[in-house]
């Protein structure tokens, strides 16, 4: 049984390392509204920036995306830039980090 | 024939003097619409006062609602004024005009008797927030981008000077936490530079500068008393307050309450808090912690920390009502659908409101009977008895944010 187990789980896990899930339908409209209202209230309400830099793509240009998304779940300490991870999972930040790259902010 | 012709002729005759008669009451007819109309609004620009009328800020299209505070009704939307994101106002001294500060770095003059554009300039990319002058003659605007202050005249938005807050090697700081202070002065704080500054205007239009070093690490936000002498700025990057007595400033800036959070590790926080001069309270001053899920309570005669109230999530504002016995404390997400409500003479919570997710601002009827609070994700703004807490009115709003009453026209530091 365990033996049966552990390469499921294994290959399970390997799955979700690889490719992060994309958010729920629901879930996607939450993240688009927190991009625009709760992350806007630092990057602006257009993401060109105020308190923090601006999100646009000529902006994060060359970031790689698992970049954009340690910076979204854990913060840069020492600046306003707050972690996420209570709030947000791998998934929702890295499908967060995808659309910045891409400029697909507005809801 | 000459009798048709007659006929003809006299029936054109007629005709032409008909048509005339015609055009003639048709257009003393209108005339006397015109005229009507314009007695009309004219009477109620004499007679309608602003006194109890605010602005609510629509920062999903750029809009502001023009609201009456006597009947809590709308009276009407401006349109036009940009990315609102972040925005805020002051009010000319006969609280007919507003200034409105949009992100964008737009700065628009509303005529809120007449609900109109009357003049906008886009002066910087990127601005947070603005103050006009003891005189009233005087609107000035903090910038991020490229980071400064600008002083514009309020009658016409004329530019009269230019404040760019370089610090170090030439690089230009954002600003944050500028407020009027009396002998016609400006004041205010740069967030990259850690710094204080205080722009005098009494010798004329070209400022003498004031800069204070060292204040502090990041000043986020920053308040003036409401009588006017006490500047005290709020630290993001350490524990701390920076207080500037402006009766002496010859004795510098001092630190205040440093170490409040004794060490430990920050919470984070999802939106950055706000100060104003209303959370003074008699003696006391009441100011969010940052990073601490606190309200701090600090004695103004001397300066030391009079206590702490733990609160249901990271406060944003931290309103007095203008009587002083009440607190009310707004939060950051996940915690801002909540409004808590502290006794000022007990510092402990005697209410907490649940308006709804997106609580953004909440401003108080200038004798305080009543507060308004914007819902944003609800697109509602809720008026509430702040005796008994009941809802009293309920206003359909497009993603309000900042309440401001035009009652702040006669507040040092608003
Ligand atoms: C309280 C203010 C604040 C909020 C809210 C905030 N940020 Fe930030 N953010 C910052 C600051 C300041 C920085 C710059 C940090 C630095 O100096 O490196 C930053 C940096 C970033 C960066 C890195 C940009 C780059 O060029 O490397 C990303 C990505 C980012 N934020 C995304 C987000 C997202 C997504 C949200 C909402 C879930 C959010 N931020 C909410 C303040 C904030």
């Amino acid at each position: 049984m365990i033996r049966w187990l552990a390469p499921v789980i294994i290959s399970l896990l390997g799955v979700a390392v690889a490719h992060a899930a994309t958010p729920s339908p629901q879930r996607q409209a939450e993240l688009r509204h927190l991009l625009i209202q709760d992350c806007g209230s630092c990057h602006g309400l257009t993401l060109k920036g105020g308190l923090g830099p601006a999100l646009t793509p000529p902006a994060l240009a060359g970031k790689p995306p698992e970049f954009l998304q340690l910076t979204i779940l854990h913060g840069r300490p020492g600046t306003a830039m707050p972690p996420w991870r209570g709030l947000l999972s791998e998934d929702d930040s890295r499908w967060l980090a995808d659309r910045l790259l891409a400029g697909e902010t507005q809801p | 024939m000459n009798a048709a012709n007659e006929s003809t002729t006299a029936a054109d005759g007629d005709q032409v003097p008909m048509r005339a008669e015609w055009g003639t009451v048709l257009i003393s007819s209108m005339l006397v619409m015109f005229l009507l109309l314009a007695v009309v609004s004219k009477t109620e620009a004499a007679t309608l006062g602003s006194g109890d009328l605010a602005l609510v800020v629509e920062r999903a299209n750029g809009s502001v609602q023009i609201v009456e505070t006597t009947g809590n009704s709308a009276l009407t939307r401006v349109e036009g004024l940009g990315d609102l994101s972040h925005a805020s106002a002051v009010f000319s001294r006969d609280q007919r005009y507003a200034f409105v500060f949009g992100r964008d770095g737009g700065l628009s003059k509303v005529d809120m008797l007449e609900g109109q554009l009357v003049a906008r300039v886009m002066q910087s990319g990127n601005s947070i927030g603005g103050a006009i002058s003891q005189d009233g003659r005087l609107v000035a605007v903090s910038n991020y981008e490229p980071g400064g202050v600008k002083v514009f005249r309020t009658d016409d938005l004329t530019l009269v000077a230019d404040i760019p807050a370089l610090y170090g090697a030439g690089q230009h700081s954002k600003v944050i936490g500028l407020v009027d202070a009396p002998g016609r002065r400006f004041v205010f704080s740069l967030w990259d530079a850690g710094e204080i500054w205080i722009a005098d205007f009494s010798a004329g239009d070209q400022p003498v500068i004031s800069k204070f070093e060292d204040i502090g690490r990041n000043p986020y936000d920053a308040l003036i008393t409401p009588d006017g002498r006490y500047y005290i700025a709020g630290l993001f990057g350490e524990d701390g307050l920076a207080l500037l007595d402006l009766w002496h400033p010859e004795q510098g800036v001092r630190r205040i309450l440093p170490h409040y959070g004794k060490g430990e590790e920050k919470l984070p926080v999802y939106k950055m808090p706000h100060l104003e001069g209303w959370a003074v309270a008699g003696n006391l001053a009441f100011v969010p912690a940052v990073g601490r899920h606190e309200v701090l309570v600090i004695d103004m005669l001397t300066w030391q920390e009079a206590g702490r109230i733990a609160v249901k999530g990271q406060p944003v504002f931290v309103m007095g009502r203008p009587d002083g016995r009440q607190v009310w404390v707004n939060f950051a997400v996940p915690d801002n659908d909540s409004v808590q409500v502290i006794d000022a003479e007990s510092l402990k919570i005697v209410n907490t409101l649940q308006p709804g997710k997106g609580v953004l601002h909440m401003e108080f009827e200038p004798r305080g009977e009543e507060v308004w609070v914007s819902v944003r994700d609800q697109d509602e703004l809720h008026v509430y008895d702040t005796a008994s807490f009941e809802r009293r009115a309920t206003l359909p709003a497009q993603k309000p944010s900042g309440i401001f009453m035009t009652a702040r026209a006669s507040r040092i530091g608003l």
